[in-house]
């Protein structure tokens, strides 16, 4: 067996150590009528021959290597620095678990607390967790923090509605046999939600003494940065309802924008795969959790510490533990074990070597583009670009035809990979596409998207 | 000489990676929006690459050796996988790319769920869940939803959880808004059958079972305490974390399970990644199978021409709990589980077989030297107390000697009903030679603890760090770097 | 095993002593070695009311955490701030400095009720075994 060492003699001789004759005596307590059933699987390959049947499998598929994407929607192409993978595949890193034993866990360790490091760095907060899965169920565990930090008597939670509509269905799934009310997220107009502000005001004339938290993203799902001065203000009216303030972030554009912190965001939560992760079809991914240190005790998932040892050397360990499942059992914050380790490594390693000045220049090169791209659209006619609002790096166009024809189109025709189809998000937004440029969109690639769109145009009669 | 932090490196101007000069006319950044100080490290990428690698070889996998963390299956990791998942045609494909260009993915998918049904014995597979904690709030959540259907989702409220139950079952339980209650342990390290019968009503929501157990135990009272909670109406649970003792063996889902999650960082081989990446696929009979949650990989019908060219498609069980994360699960995860399945197909078999050989060799070595607590044929890990008698030594001890003979330590302290626990899980990987010198080391361990008890009691004594003081760690909670005055050091002093 | 004479123990290994109109409670010697190194302690509002046998408060070592049942029914008077900045004193001086909360009682023939030193060291023995 490929990887099971035992030669026939070894084995005779385990068996015989423990004293019994066949492997199958091992079994005995199965019971006899579900024992050793037959396992209808596909004959084993070799190591060339799964290599042979996996390239073929990806050669399916049409991958963003090979054609030109504008797709973004909370999954982003971005560069992916060499060092990163390199790294990564230690196997000092990658073979180890969860460092419960610090003393031979240092290297994750030190990483984790680096990664926290960073992440307050970016965030403008106090205190972040090693990870969580992904952004969207860091969001269902930042809305149980709140429902707890308000002690269970504030069952209203205010959604922004043009948070990822997916994560939003995540928070739903998590709080569905809980009692606690979703509000303000869904029932606007195609009107109202081209006007993020009036959004704004709405949701804030919604807070009251039943108010846990409101979520505001940061861009949003169509890409648009609220002012960090409204959010200030906005900030204060939920703390004057006693209620918190949880921002969806994406971390990339925390490199030019006013970070939560500084606007009074209580907890911050966001998709890290922007920072070195492939898109690799949806995951792993990387969720982000920080938050101020007054609430720490709340904050699910793992935490690293700084200490010193027996001999008063610097070192680190997995800190605030009562908070967590092994001890805590059914009064844990949260069940939350295996996150997602590795990729806040990731992360780590690439905010390290793009440092404050790449960083900024991924965050502005993606801007620069976004804008290029969504100006020459504008002037195809046909087109219409939400132009009214600061943007980020992705934007809603109206298309004269459906969104998914002229994606279709798109790809067939011209090897570009097309923007999300938001009437997919909500009805309300159907004949709308969301573009995404990143500072992987070469200036041929943004010309040829824009002369596509410009041919495809209209759909003609006949 | 402790490796400072990669912030302690940072010299204003210093840089890593440069991007190119945009080849678009820059637009204007809105007033009053930008961040004025990003207080990230300024370093080269030496730098950066020196300090990583350093901070690796501070660290223990199993690429370095033996890793008996029980609960967790540390088993080898093969290199095949890493490389498959690297495929660009994998790992450069975006989630919400048209299913037409990724059906390659979406084919991976699709088997992954099919071989996952087989194994386990399930009519479904959802692979949605992104760890086998979240796998279990899943499942929970499709309990209750499945007796809320049925007019019974006010009533059944109750969850009975063993008390050798991974801390993750109540947790989860209480994260679904049920209220848990703990069923004891029987003398032979059984689900304790009067305990259960006397919870058996009609509040009971479901049971939880991990089989075997965490004491590394074939529950024997597994087929009656199923049929006990069935008959109350109530579902079964099942923790499919130490599935790795019976692919092959017996399907869960044959003997009644109705929903049960697999961790495919455990059983299937996919590394743990220093916590996480793992993935917690669940599997659900029959009745529960509406409500896994989405969406999973199907055939289209429709738009399948020839049977031996099926297209796939996105689709959602019709009851679904709904999403338990953004887009399509860990995909990079399926491709590595995929990859160790297809290399084993029928032989899974063969990998319980010696995980299960394994665990009993070595606790055939280990006894009479470490009391055992429920002594009996174990499957793939087991529980013996880390206890010296006439020592002070412990549990704890002995974990951190086994780090100076250049072992990782087993699982100390769980399961909580047994004083002193050391879980063991050798897993299928490793040679009789690794497991003769890991009982070597154990035997020696126990003779120290006579002869020197303080070598072990402060042991270990060769790591990059002595026993650190996790009470100095949690009273000062010093949780991120702050830049201090102190001058900083250079890449010559490190 | 340090149990004075002089003070009221509850199962949950509370003590309680009156003071005149109100109580003092802290938790015992014996409940702080087995918690081992006290890191964190949690403490109720003043002015909150409690049922005789509800959780008050939690109390946190670096691998356990308890919570705190009031040993009578009563309103928090006082609170032990201090506590808070420096909880190894649960561990250095359970009887003294660490003392969690002050309370009036509302019913205090609940005192009564509670096990006396010699009750209390026979919990604590038949629970060791």
């Amino acid at each position: 067996m490929r990887f099971v060492p035992h030669t026939e003699e070894e084995r005779r001789e385990m068996l015989r150590v423990i004293g019994v004759e066949r492997i199958e005596d091992l079994f005995a307590d199965v019971p006899e009528a579900y024992r050793f059933p037959p396992l209808n699987l596909p004959e084993p390959l070799t190591e060339l021959e799964i290599r042979w049947e996996l390239e073929a499998l990806a050669e399916a598929n049409i991958h963003t290597g090979q054609y030109a994407c504008f797709l973004g929607a909370g999954a982003y192409r971005h560069f992916i620095p060499a060092v990163i993978d390199e790294l990564l595949r230690r196997g000092e890193f990658y073979t180890a678990y969860t460092p419960y034993q610090p003393e031979v866990s240092q290297g994750t360790l030190q990483a984790m607390f680096e990664f926290q490091s960073m992440i307050c760095a970016l965030t403008g907060m106090e205190v972040a967790n090693a990870s969580h899965y992904d952004g969207s169920s860091a969001l269902a565990e930042a809305v149980l923090m709140a429902l707890r930090l308000t002690r269970g008597e504030r069952p209203k939670v205010l959604m922004f509605p043009t948070i990822h509509p997916e994560y939003r269905a995540v928070v739903h799934t998590y709080v569905q046999h809980l009692d606690v009310r979703l509000e303000g997220e869904s029932g606007w107009t195609l009107h109202q939600l081209r006007q993020p502000l009036l959004l704004l005001e709405e949701l804030e004339a919604h807070l009251d003494a039943e108010t846990a938290a409101l979520v505001i993203p940061y861009p949003d799902f169509l890409g648009r940065v609220l002012p960090p001065s409204r959010l200030r203000e906005t900030a204060d009216r939920v703390h004057q309802a006693g209620a918190l303030l949880i921002a969806v972030v994406n971390p990339i554009a925390l490199a030019l924008f006013e970070p939560p912190g500084n606007w009074g965001a209580d907890i911050v939560v966001g998709e890290g795969q922007p920072l070195g992760i492939p898109l690799s079809f949806g995951g792993p991914y990387l969720g982000i959790m920080a938050t101020r240190m007054a609430f720490v005790r709340q904050l699910p998932g793992r935490i690293v510490g700084e200490t010193v040892d027996l001999e008063g050397r610097r070192g680190y360990v997995l800190t605030l533990s009562t908070r967590e499942q092994h001890i805590r059992r059914e009064k844990a914050t949260s069940n939350i074990t295996t996150n997602v380790g590795l990729m806040a490594l990731a992360a780590a390693i690439y905010l390290s070597v793009m440092g404050r000045h790449g960083l900024r220049q991924v965050a502005s090169l993606c801007y620069h583009k976004a804008h290029y791209l969504a100006e020459r659209i504008a002037s195809l006619s046909g087109y219409e670009v939400w132009r009214e609002h600061p943007f980020f790096h992705e934007f809603v166009v109206r298309t004269p035809r459906p969104v998914a024809e002229i994606n279709r189109i798109l790809y067939e025709g011209y090897q570009i990979l097309g923007g999300y189809d938001l009437g997919q998000a909500d009805p309300e937004l159907a004949g709308h596409m969301l573009l995404c440029a990143t500072e992987m969109n070469t200036r041929e690639e943004l010309d040829a998207l824009v002369e596509a769109l410009g041919e495809i145009g209209p759909a003609r009669e006949g | 000489m402790p490796e400072p932090l990669i912030f302690e490196y940072s010299v204003p101007g210093r840089r890593g990676v440069e991007m190119p000069e945009p080849d678009v006319p820059e637009a204007p950044f809105p007033e009053g929006f930008l961040r004025e100080d990003l207080p990230l490290p300024e370093v080269s990428e030496v730098d950066v690459v020196r300090h990583f690698l350093r901070l690796s070889q501070m660290n223990y996998g199993v690429d370095k050796g033996f890793y008996p963390l029980g609960s967790c299956t540390m088993k080898y990791n093969p290199k095949i996988n890493e490389e498959m998942a690297r495929l660009p045609g994998f790992a450069q494909l975006h989630p919400y790319q048209d299913p037409e260009t990724v059906q390659g993915a979406l084919a991976l998918m699709y088997h992954l769920q099919e071989f996952l049904k087989e194994i386990g014995g399930f009519a479904a597979v959802s692979l949605q869940p992104a760890a086998g904690s979240q796998g279990e709030l899943a499942g929970i959540l499709m309990i209750r939803a499945y007796h809320r259907d049925r007019g019974e989702g006010k009533k059944r409220i109750k969850m009975l959880i063993p008390d050798s139950a991974h801390g993750t079952n109540p947790a989860s339980s209480a994260m679904a808004g049920l209220r848990v209650v703990n069923i004891p342990s029987d003398r032979r390290g059984n689900i304790d059958l009067e305990a259960l019968r006397r919870e058996c009503d009609e509040t009971v929501a479901g049971l939880m079972i991990t089989n075997p157990n965490t004491l590394g135990l074939f529950d024997e009272n597994l087929m009656e305490a199923i049929e006990l909670v069935h008959r109350c109406g109530g579902l079964i649970y099942g923790d499919g974390a130490n599935m790795n003792a019976l692919m092959g063996i017996c399907k869960p889902g044959e003997m009644g399970f109705d929903v049960m999650h697999y961790n495919l960082h455990k059983t299937f081989s996919t590394p743990h990644g220093g916590g996480g990446p793992g993935a917690g696929p669940v599997g659900a009979s029959e009745r529960l199978a509406p409500y896994l949650p989405g969406p999973i990989v199907a055939i289209d019908r429709e738009r399948t021409v020839r049977p031996d060219e099926p297209v796939y498609t996105l689709v959602w069980p019709e009851r679904s709990i709904g999403r338990v994360r953004a887009f399509h699960g860990h995909f990079g995860v399926f491709v590595r589980a995929y990859t160790y399945i297809r290399m084993h197909g029928p032989r899974l078999r063969e990998v319980s077989e010696a995980a299960v050989l394994n665990a009993n060799y070595l606790l055939a070595r280990l006894r009479g030297i470490y009391p055992v607590p429920y002594d009996r044929l174990c499957k793939h890990e087991f529980v013996i107390m880390g206890k010296v008698p006439g020592t002070p030594v412990r549990a704890l001890d002995i974990s951190k000697r086994l780090m100076d003979y250049g072992f990782h330590p087993p699982t100390n302290y769980f399961p909580l009903i047994v004083p002193e626990a050391l879980m063991i899980e050798p897993t299928e990987t490793e040679s009789k030679a690794t497991l003769d010198a890991f009982a070597e080391a154990m035997r020696r361990i126990a003779e120290e603890a006579r002869s020197d008890p303080q070598r072990v009691q402060q042991a270990p004594h060769t790591t990059p760090v002595r026993r650190l003081d996790e009470a100095r760690a949690a009273r000062q909670l010093i949780l991120r770097y702050v830049p201090t005055s102190e001058p900083r050091p250079t890449l010559a002093q490190a | 095993m340090n149990i004075p004479p002089d003070l009221r123990y509850t199962e949950s290994d509370e003590w309680v002593r009156l003071e005149g109109e109100e109580a003092v409670c802290g938790v015992t010697d014996y409940a702080q070695s087995q918690l081992s190194d006290v890191v964190y302690v949690e403490l109720p509002e003043v002015g909150r009311t409690f049922q005789k046998g509800e959780v008050f408060g939690a109390i946190e070592s670096v691998k356990a955490a308890a919570d705190l049942y009031m040993p009578m029914s009563g309103t928090i008077t006082v609170v032990n701030t201090d506590l808070v900045q420096n909880p190894e004193w649960v561990n250095q001086d359970p009887y003294g400095r660490a003392w969690l909360i002050r309370f009036r009682p509302s019913n205090p023939a609940e005192y009564e009720t509670l096990m006396d030193a010699e009750a209390y060291r026979a919990h604590c023995e038949a629970r060791a075994h």
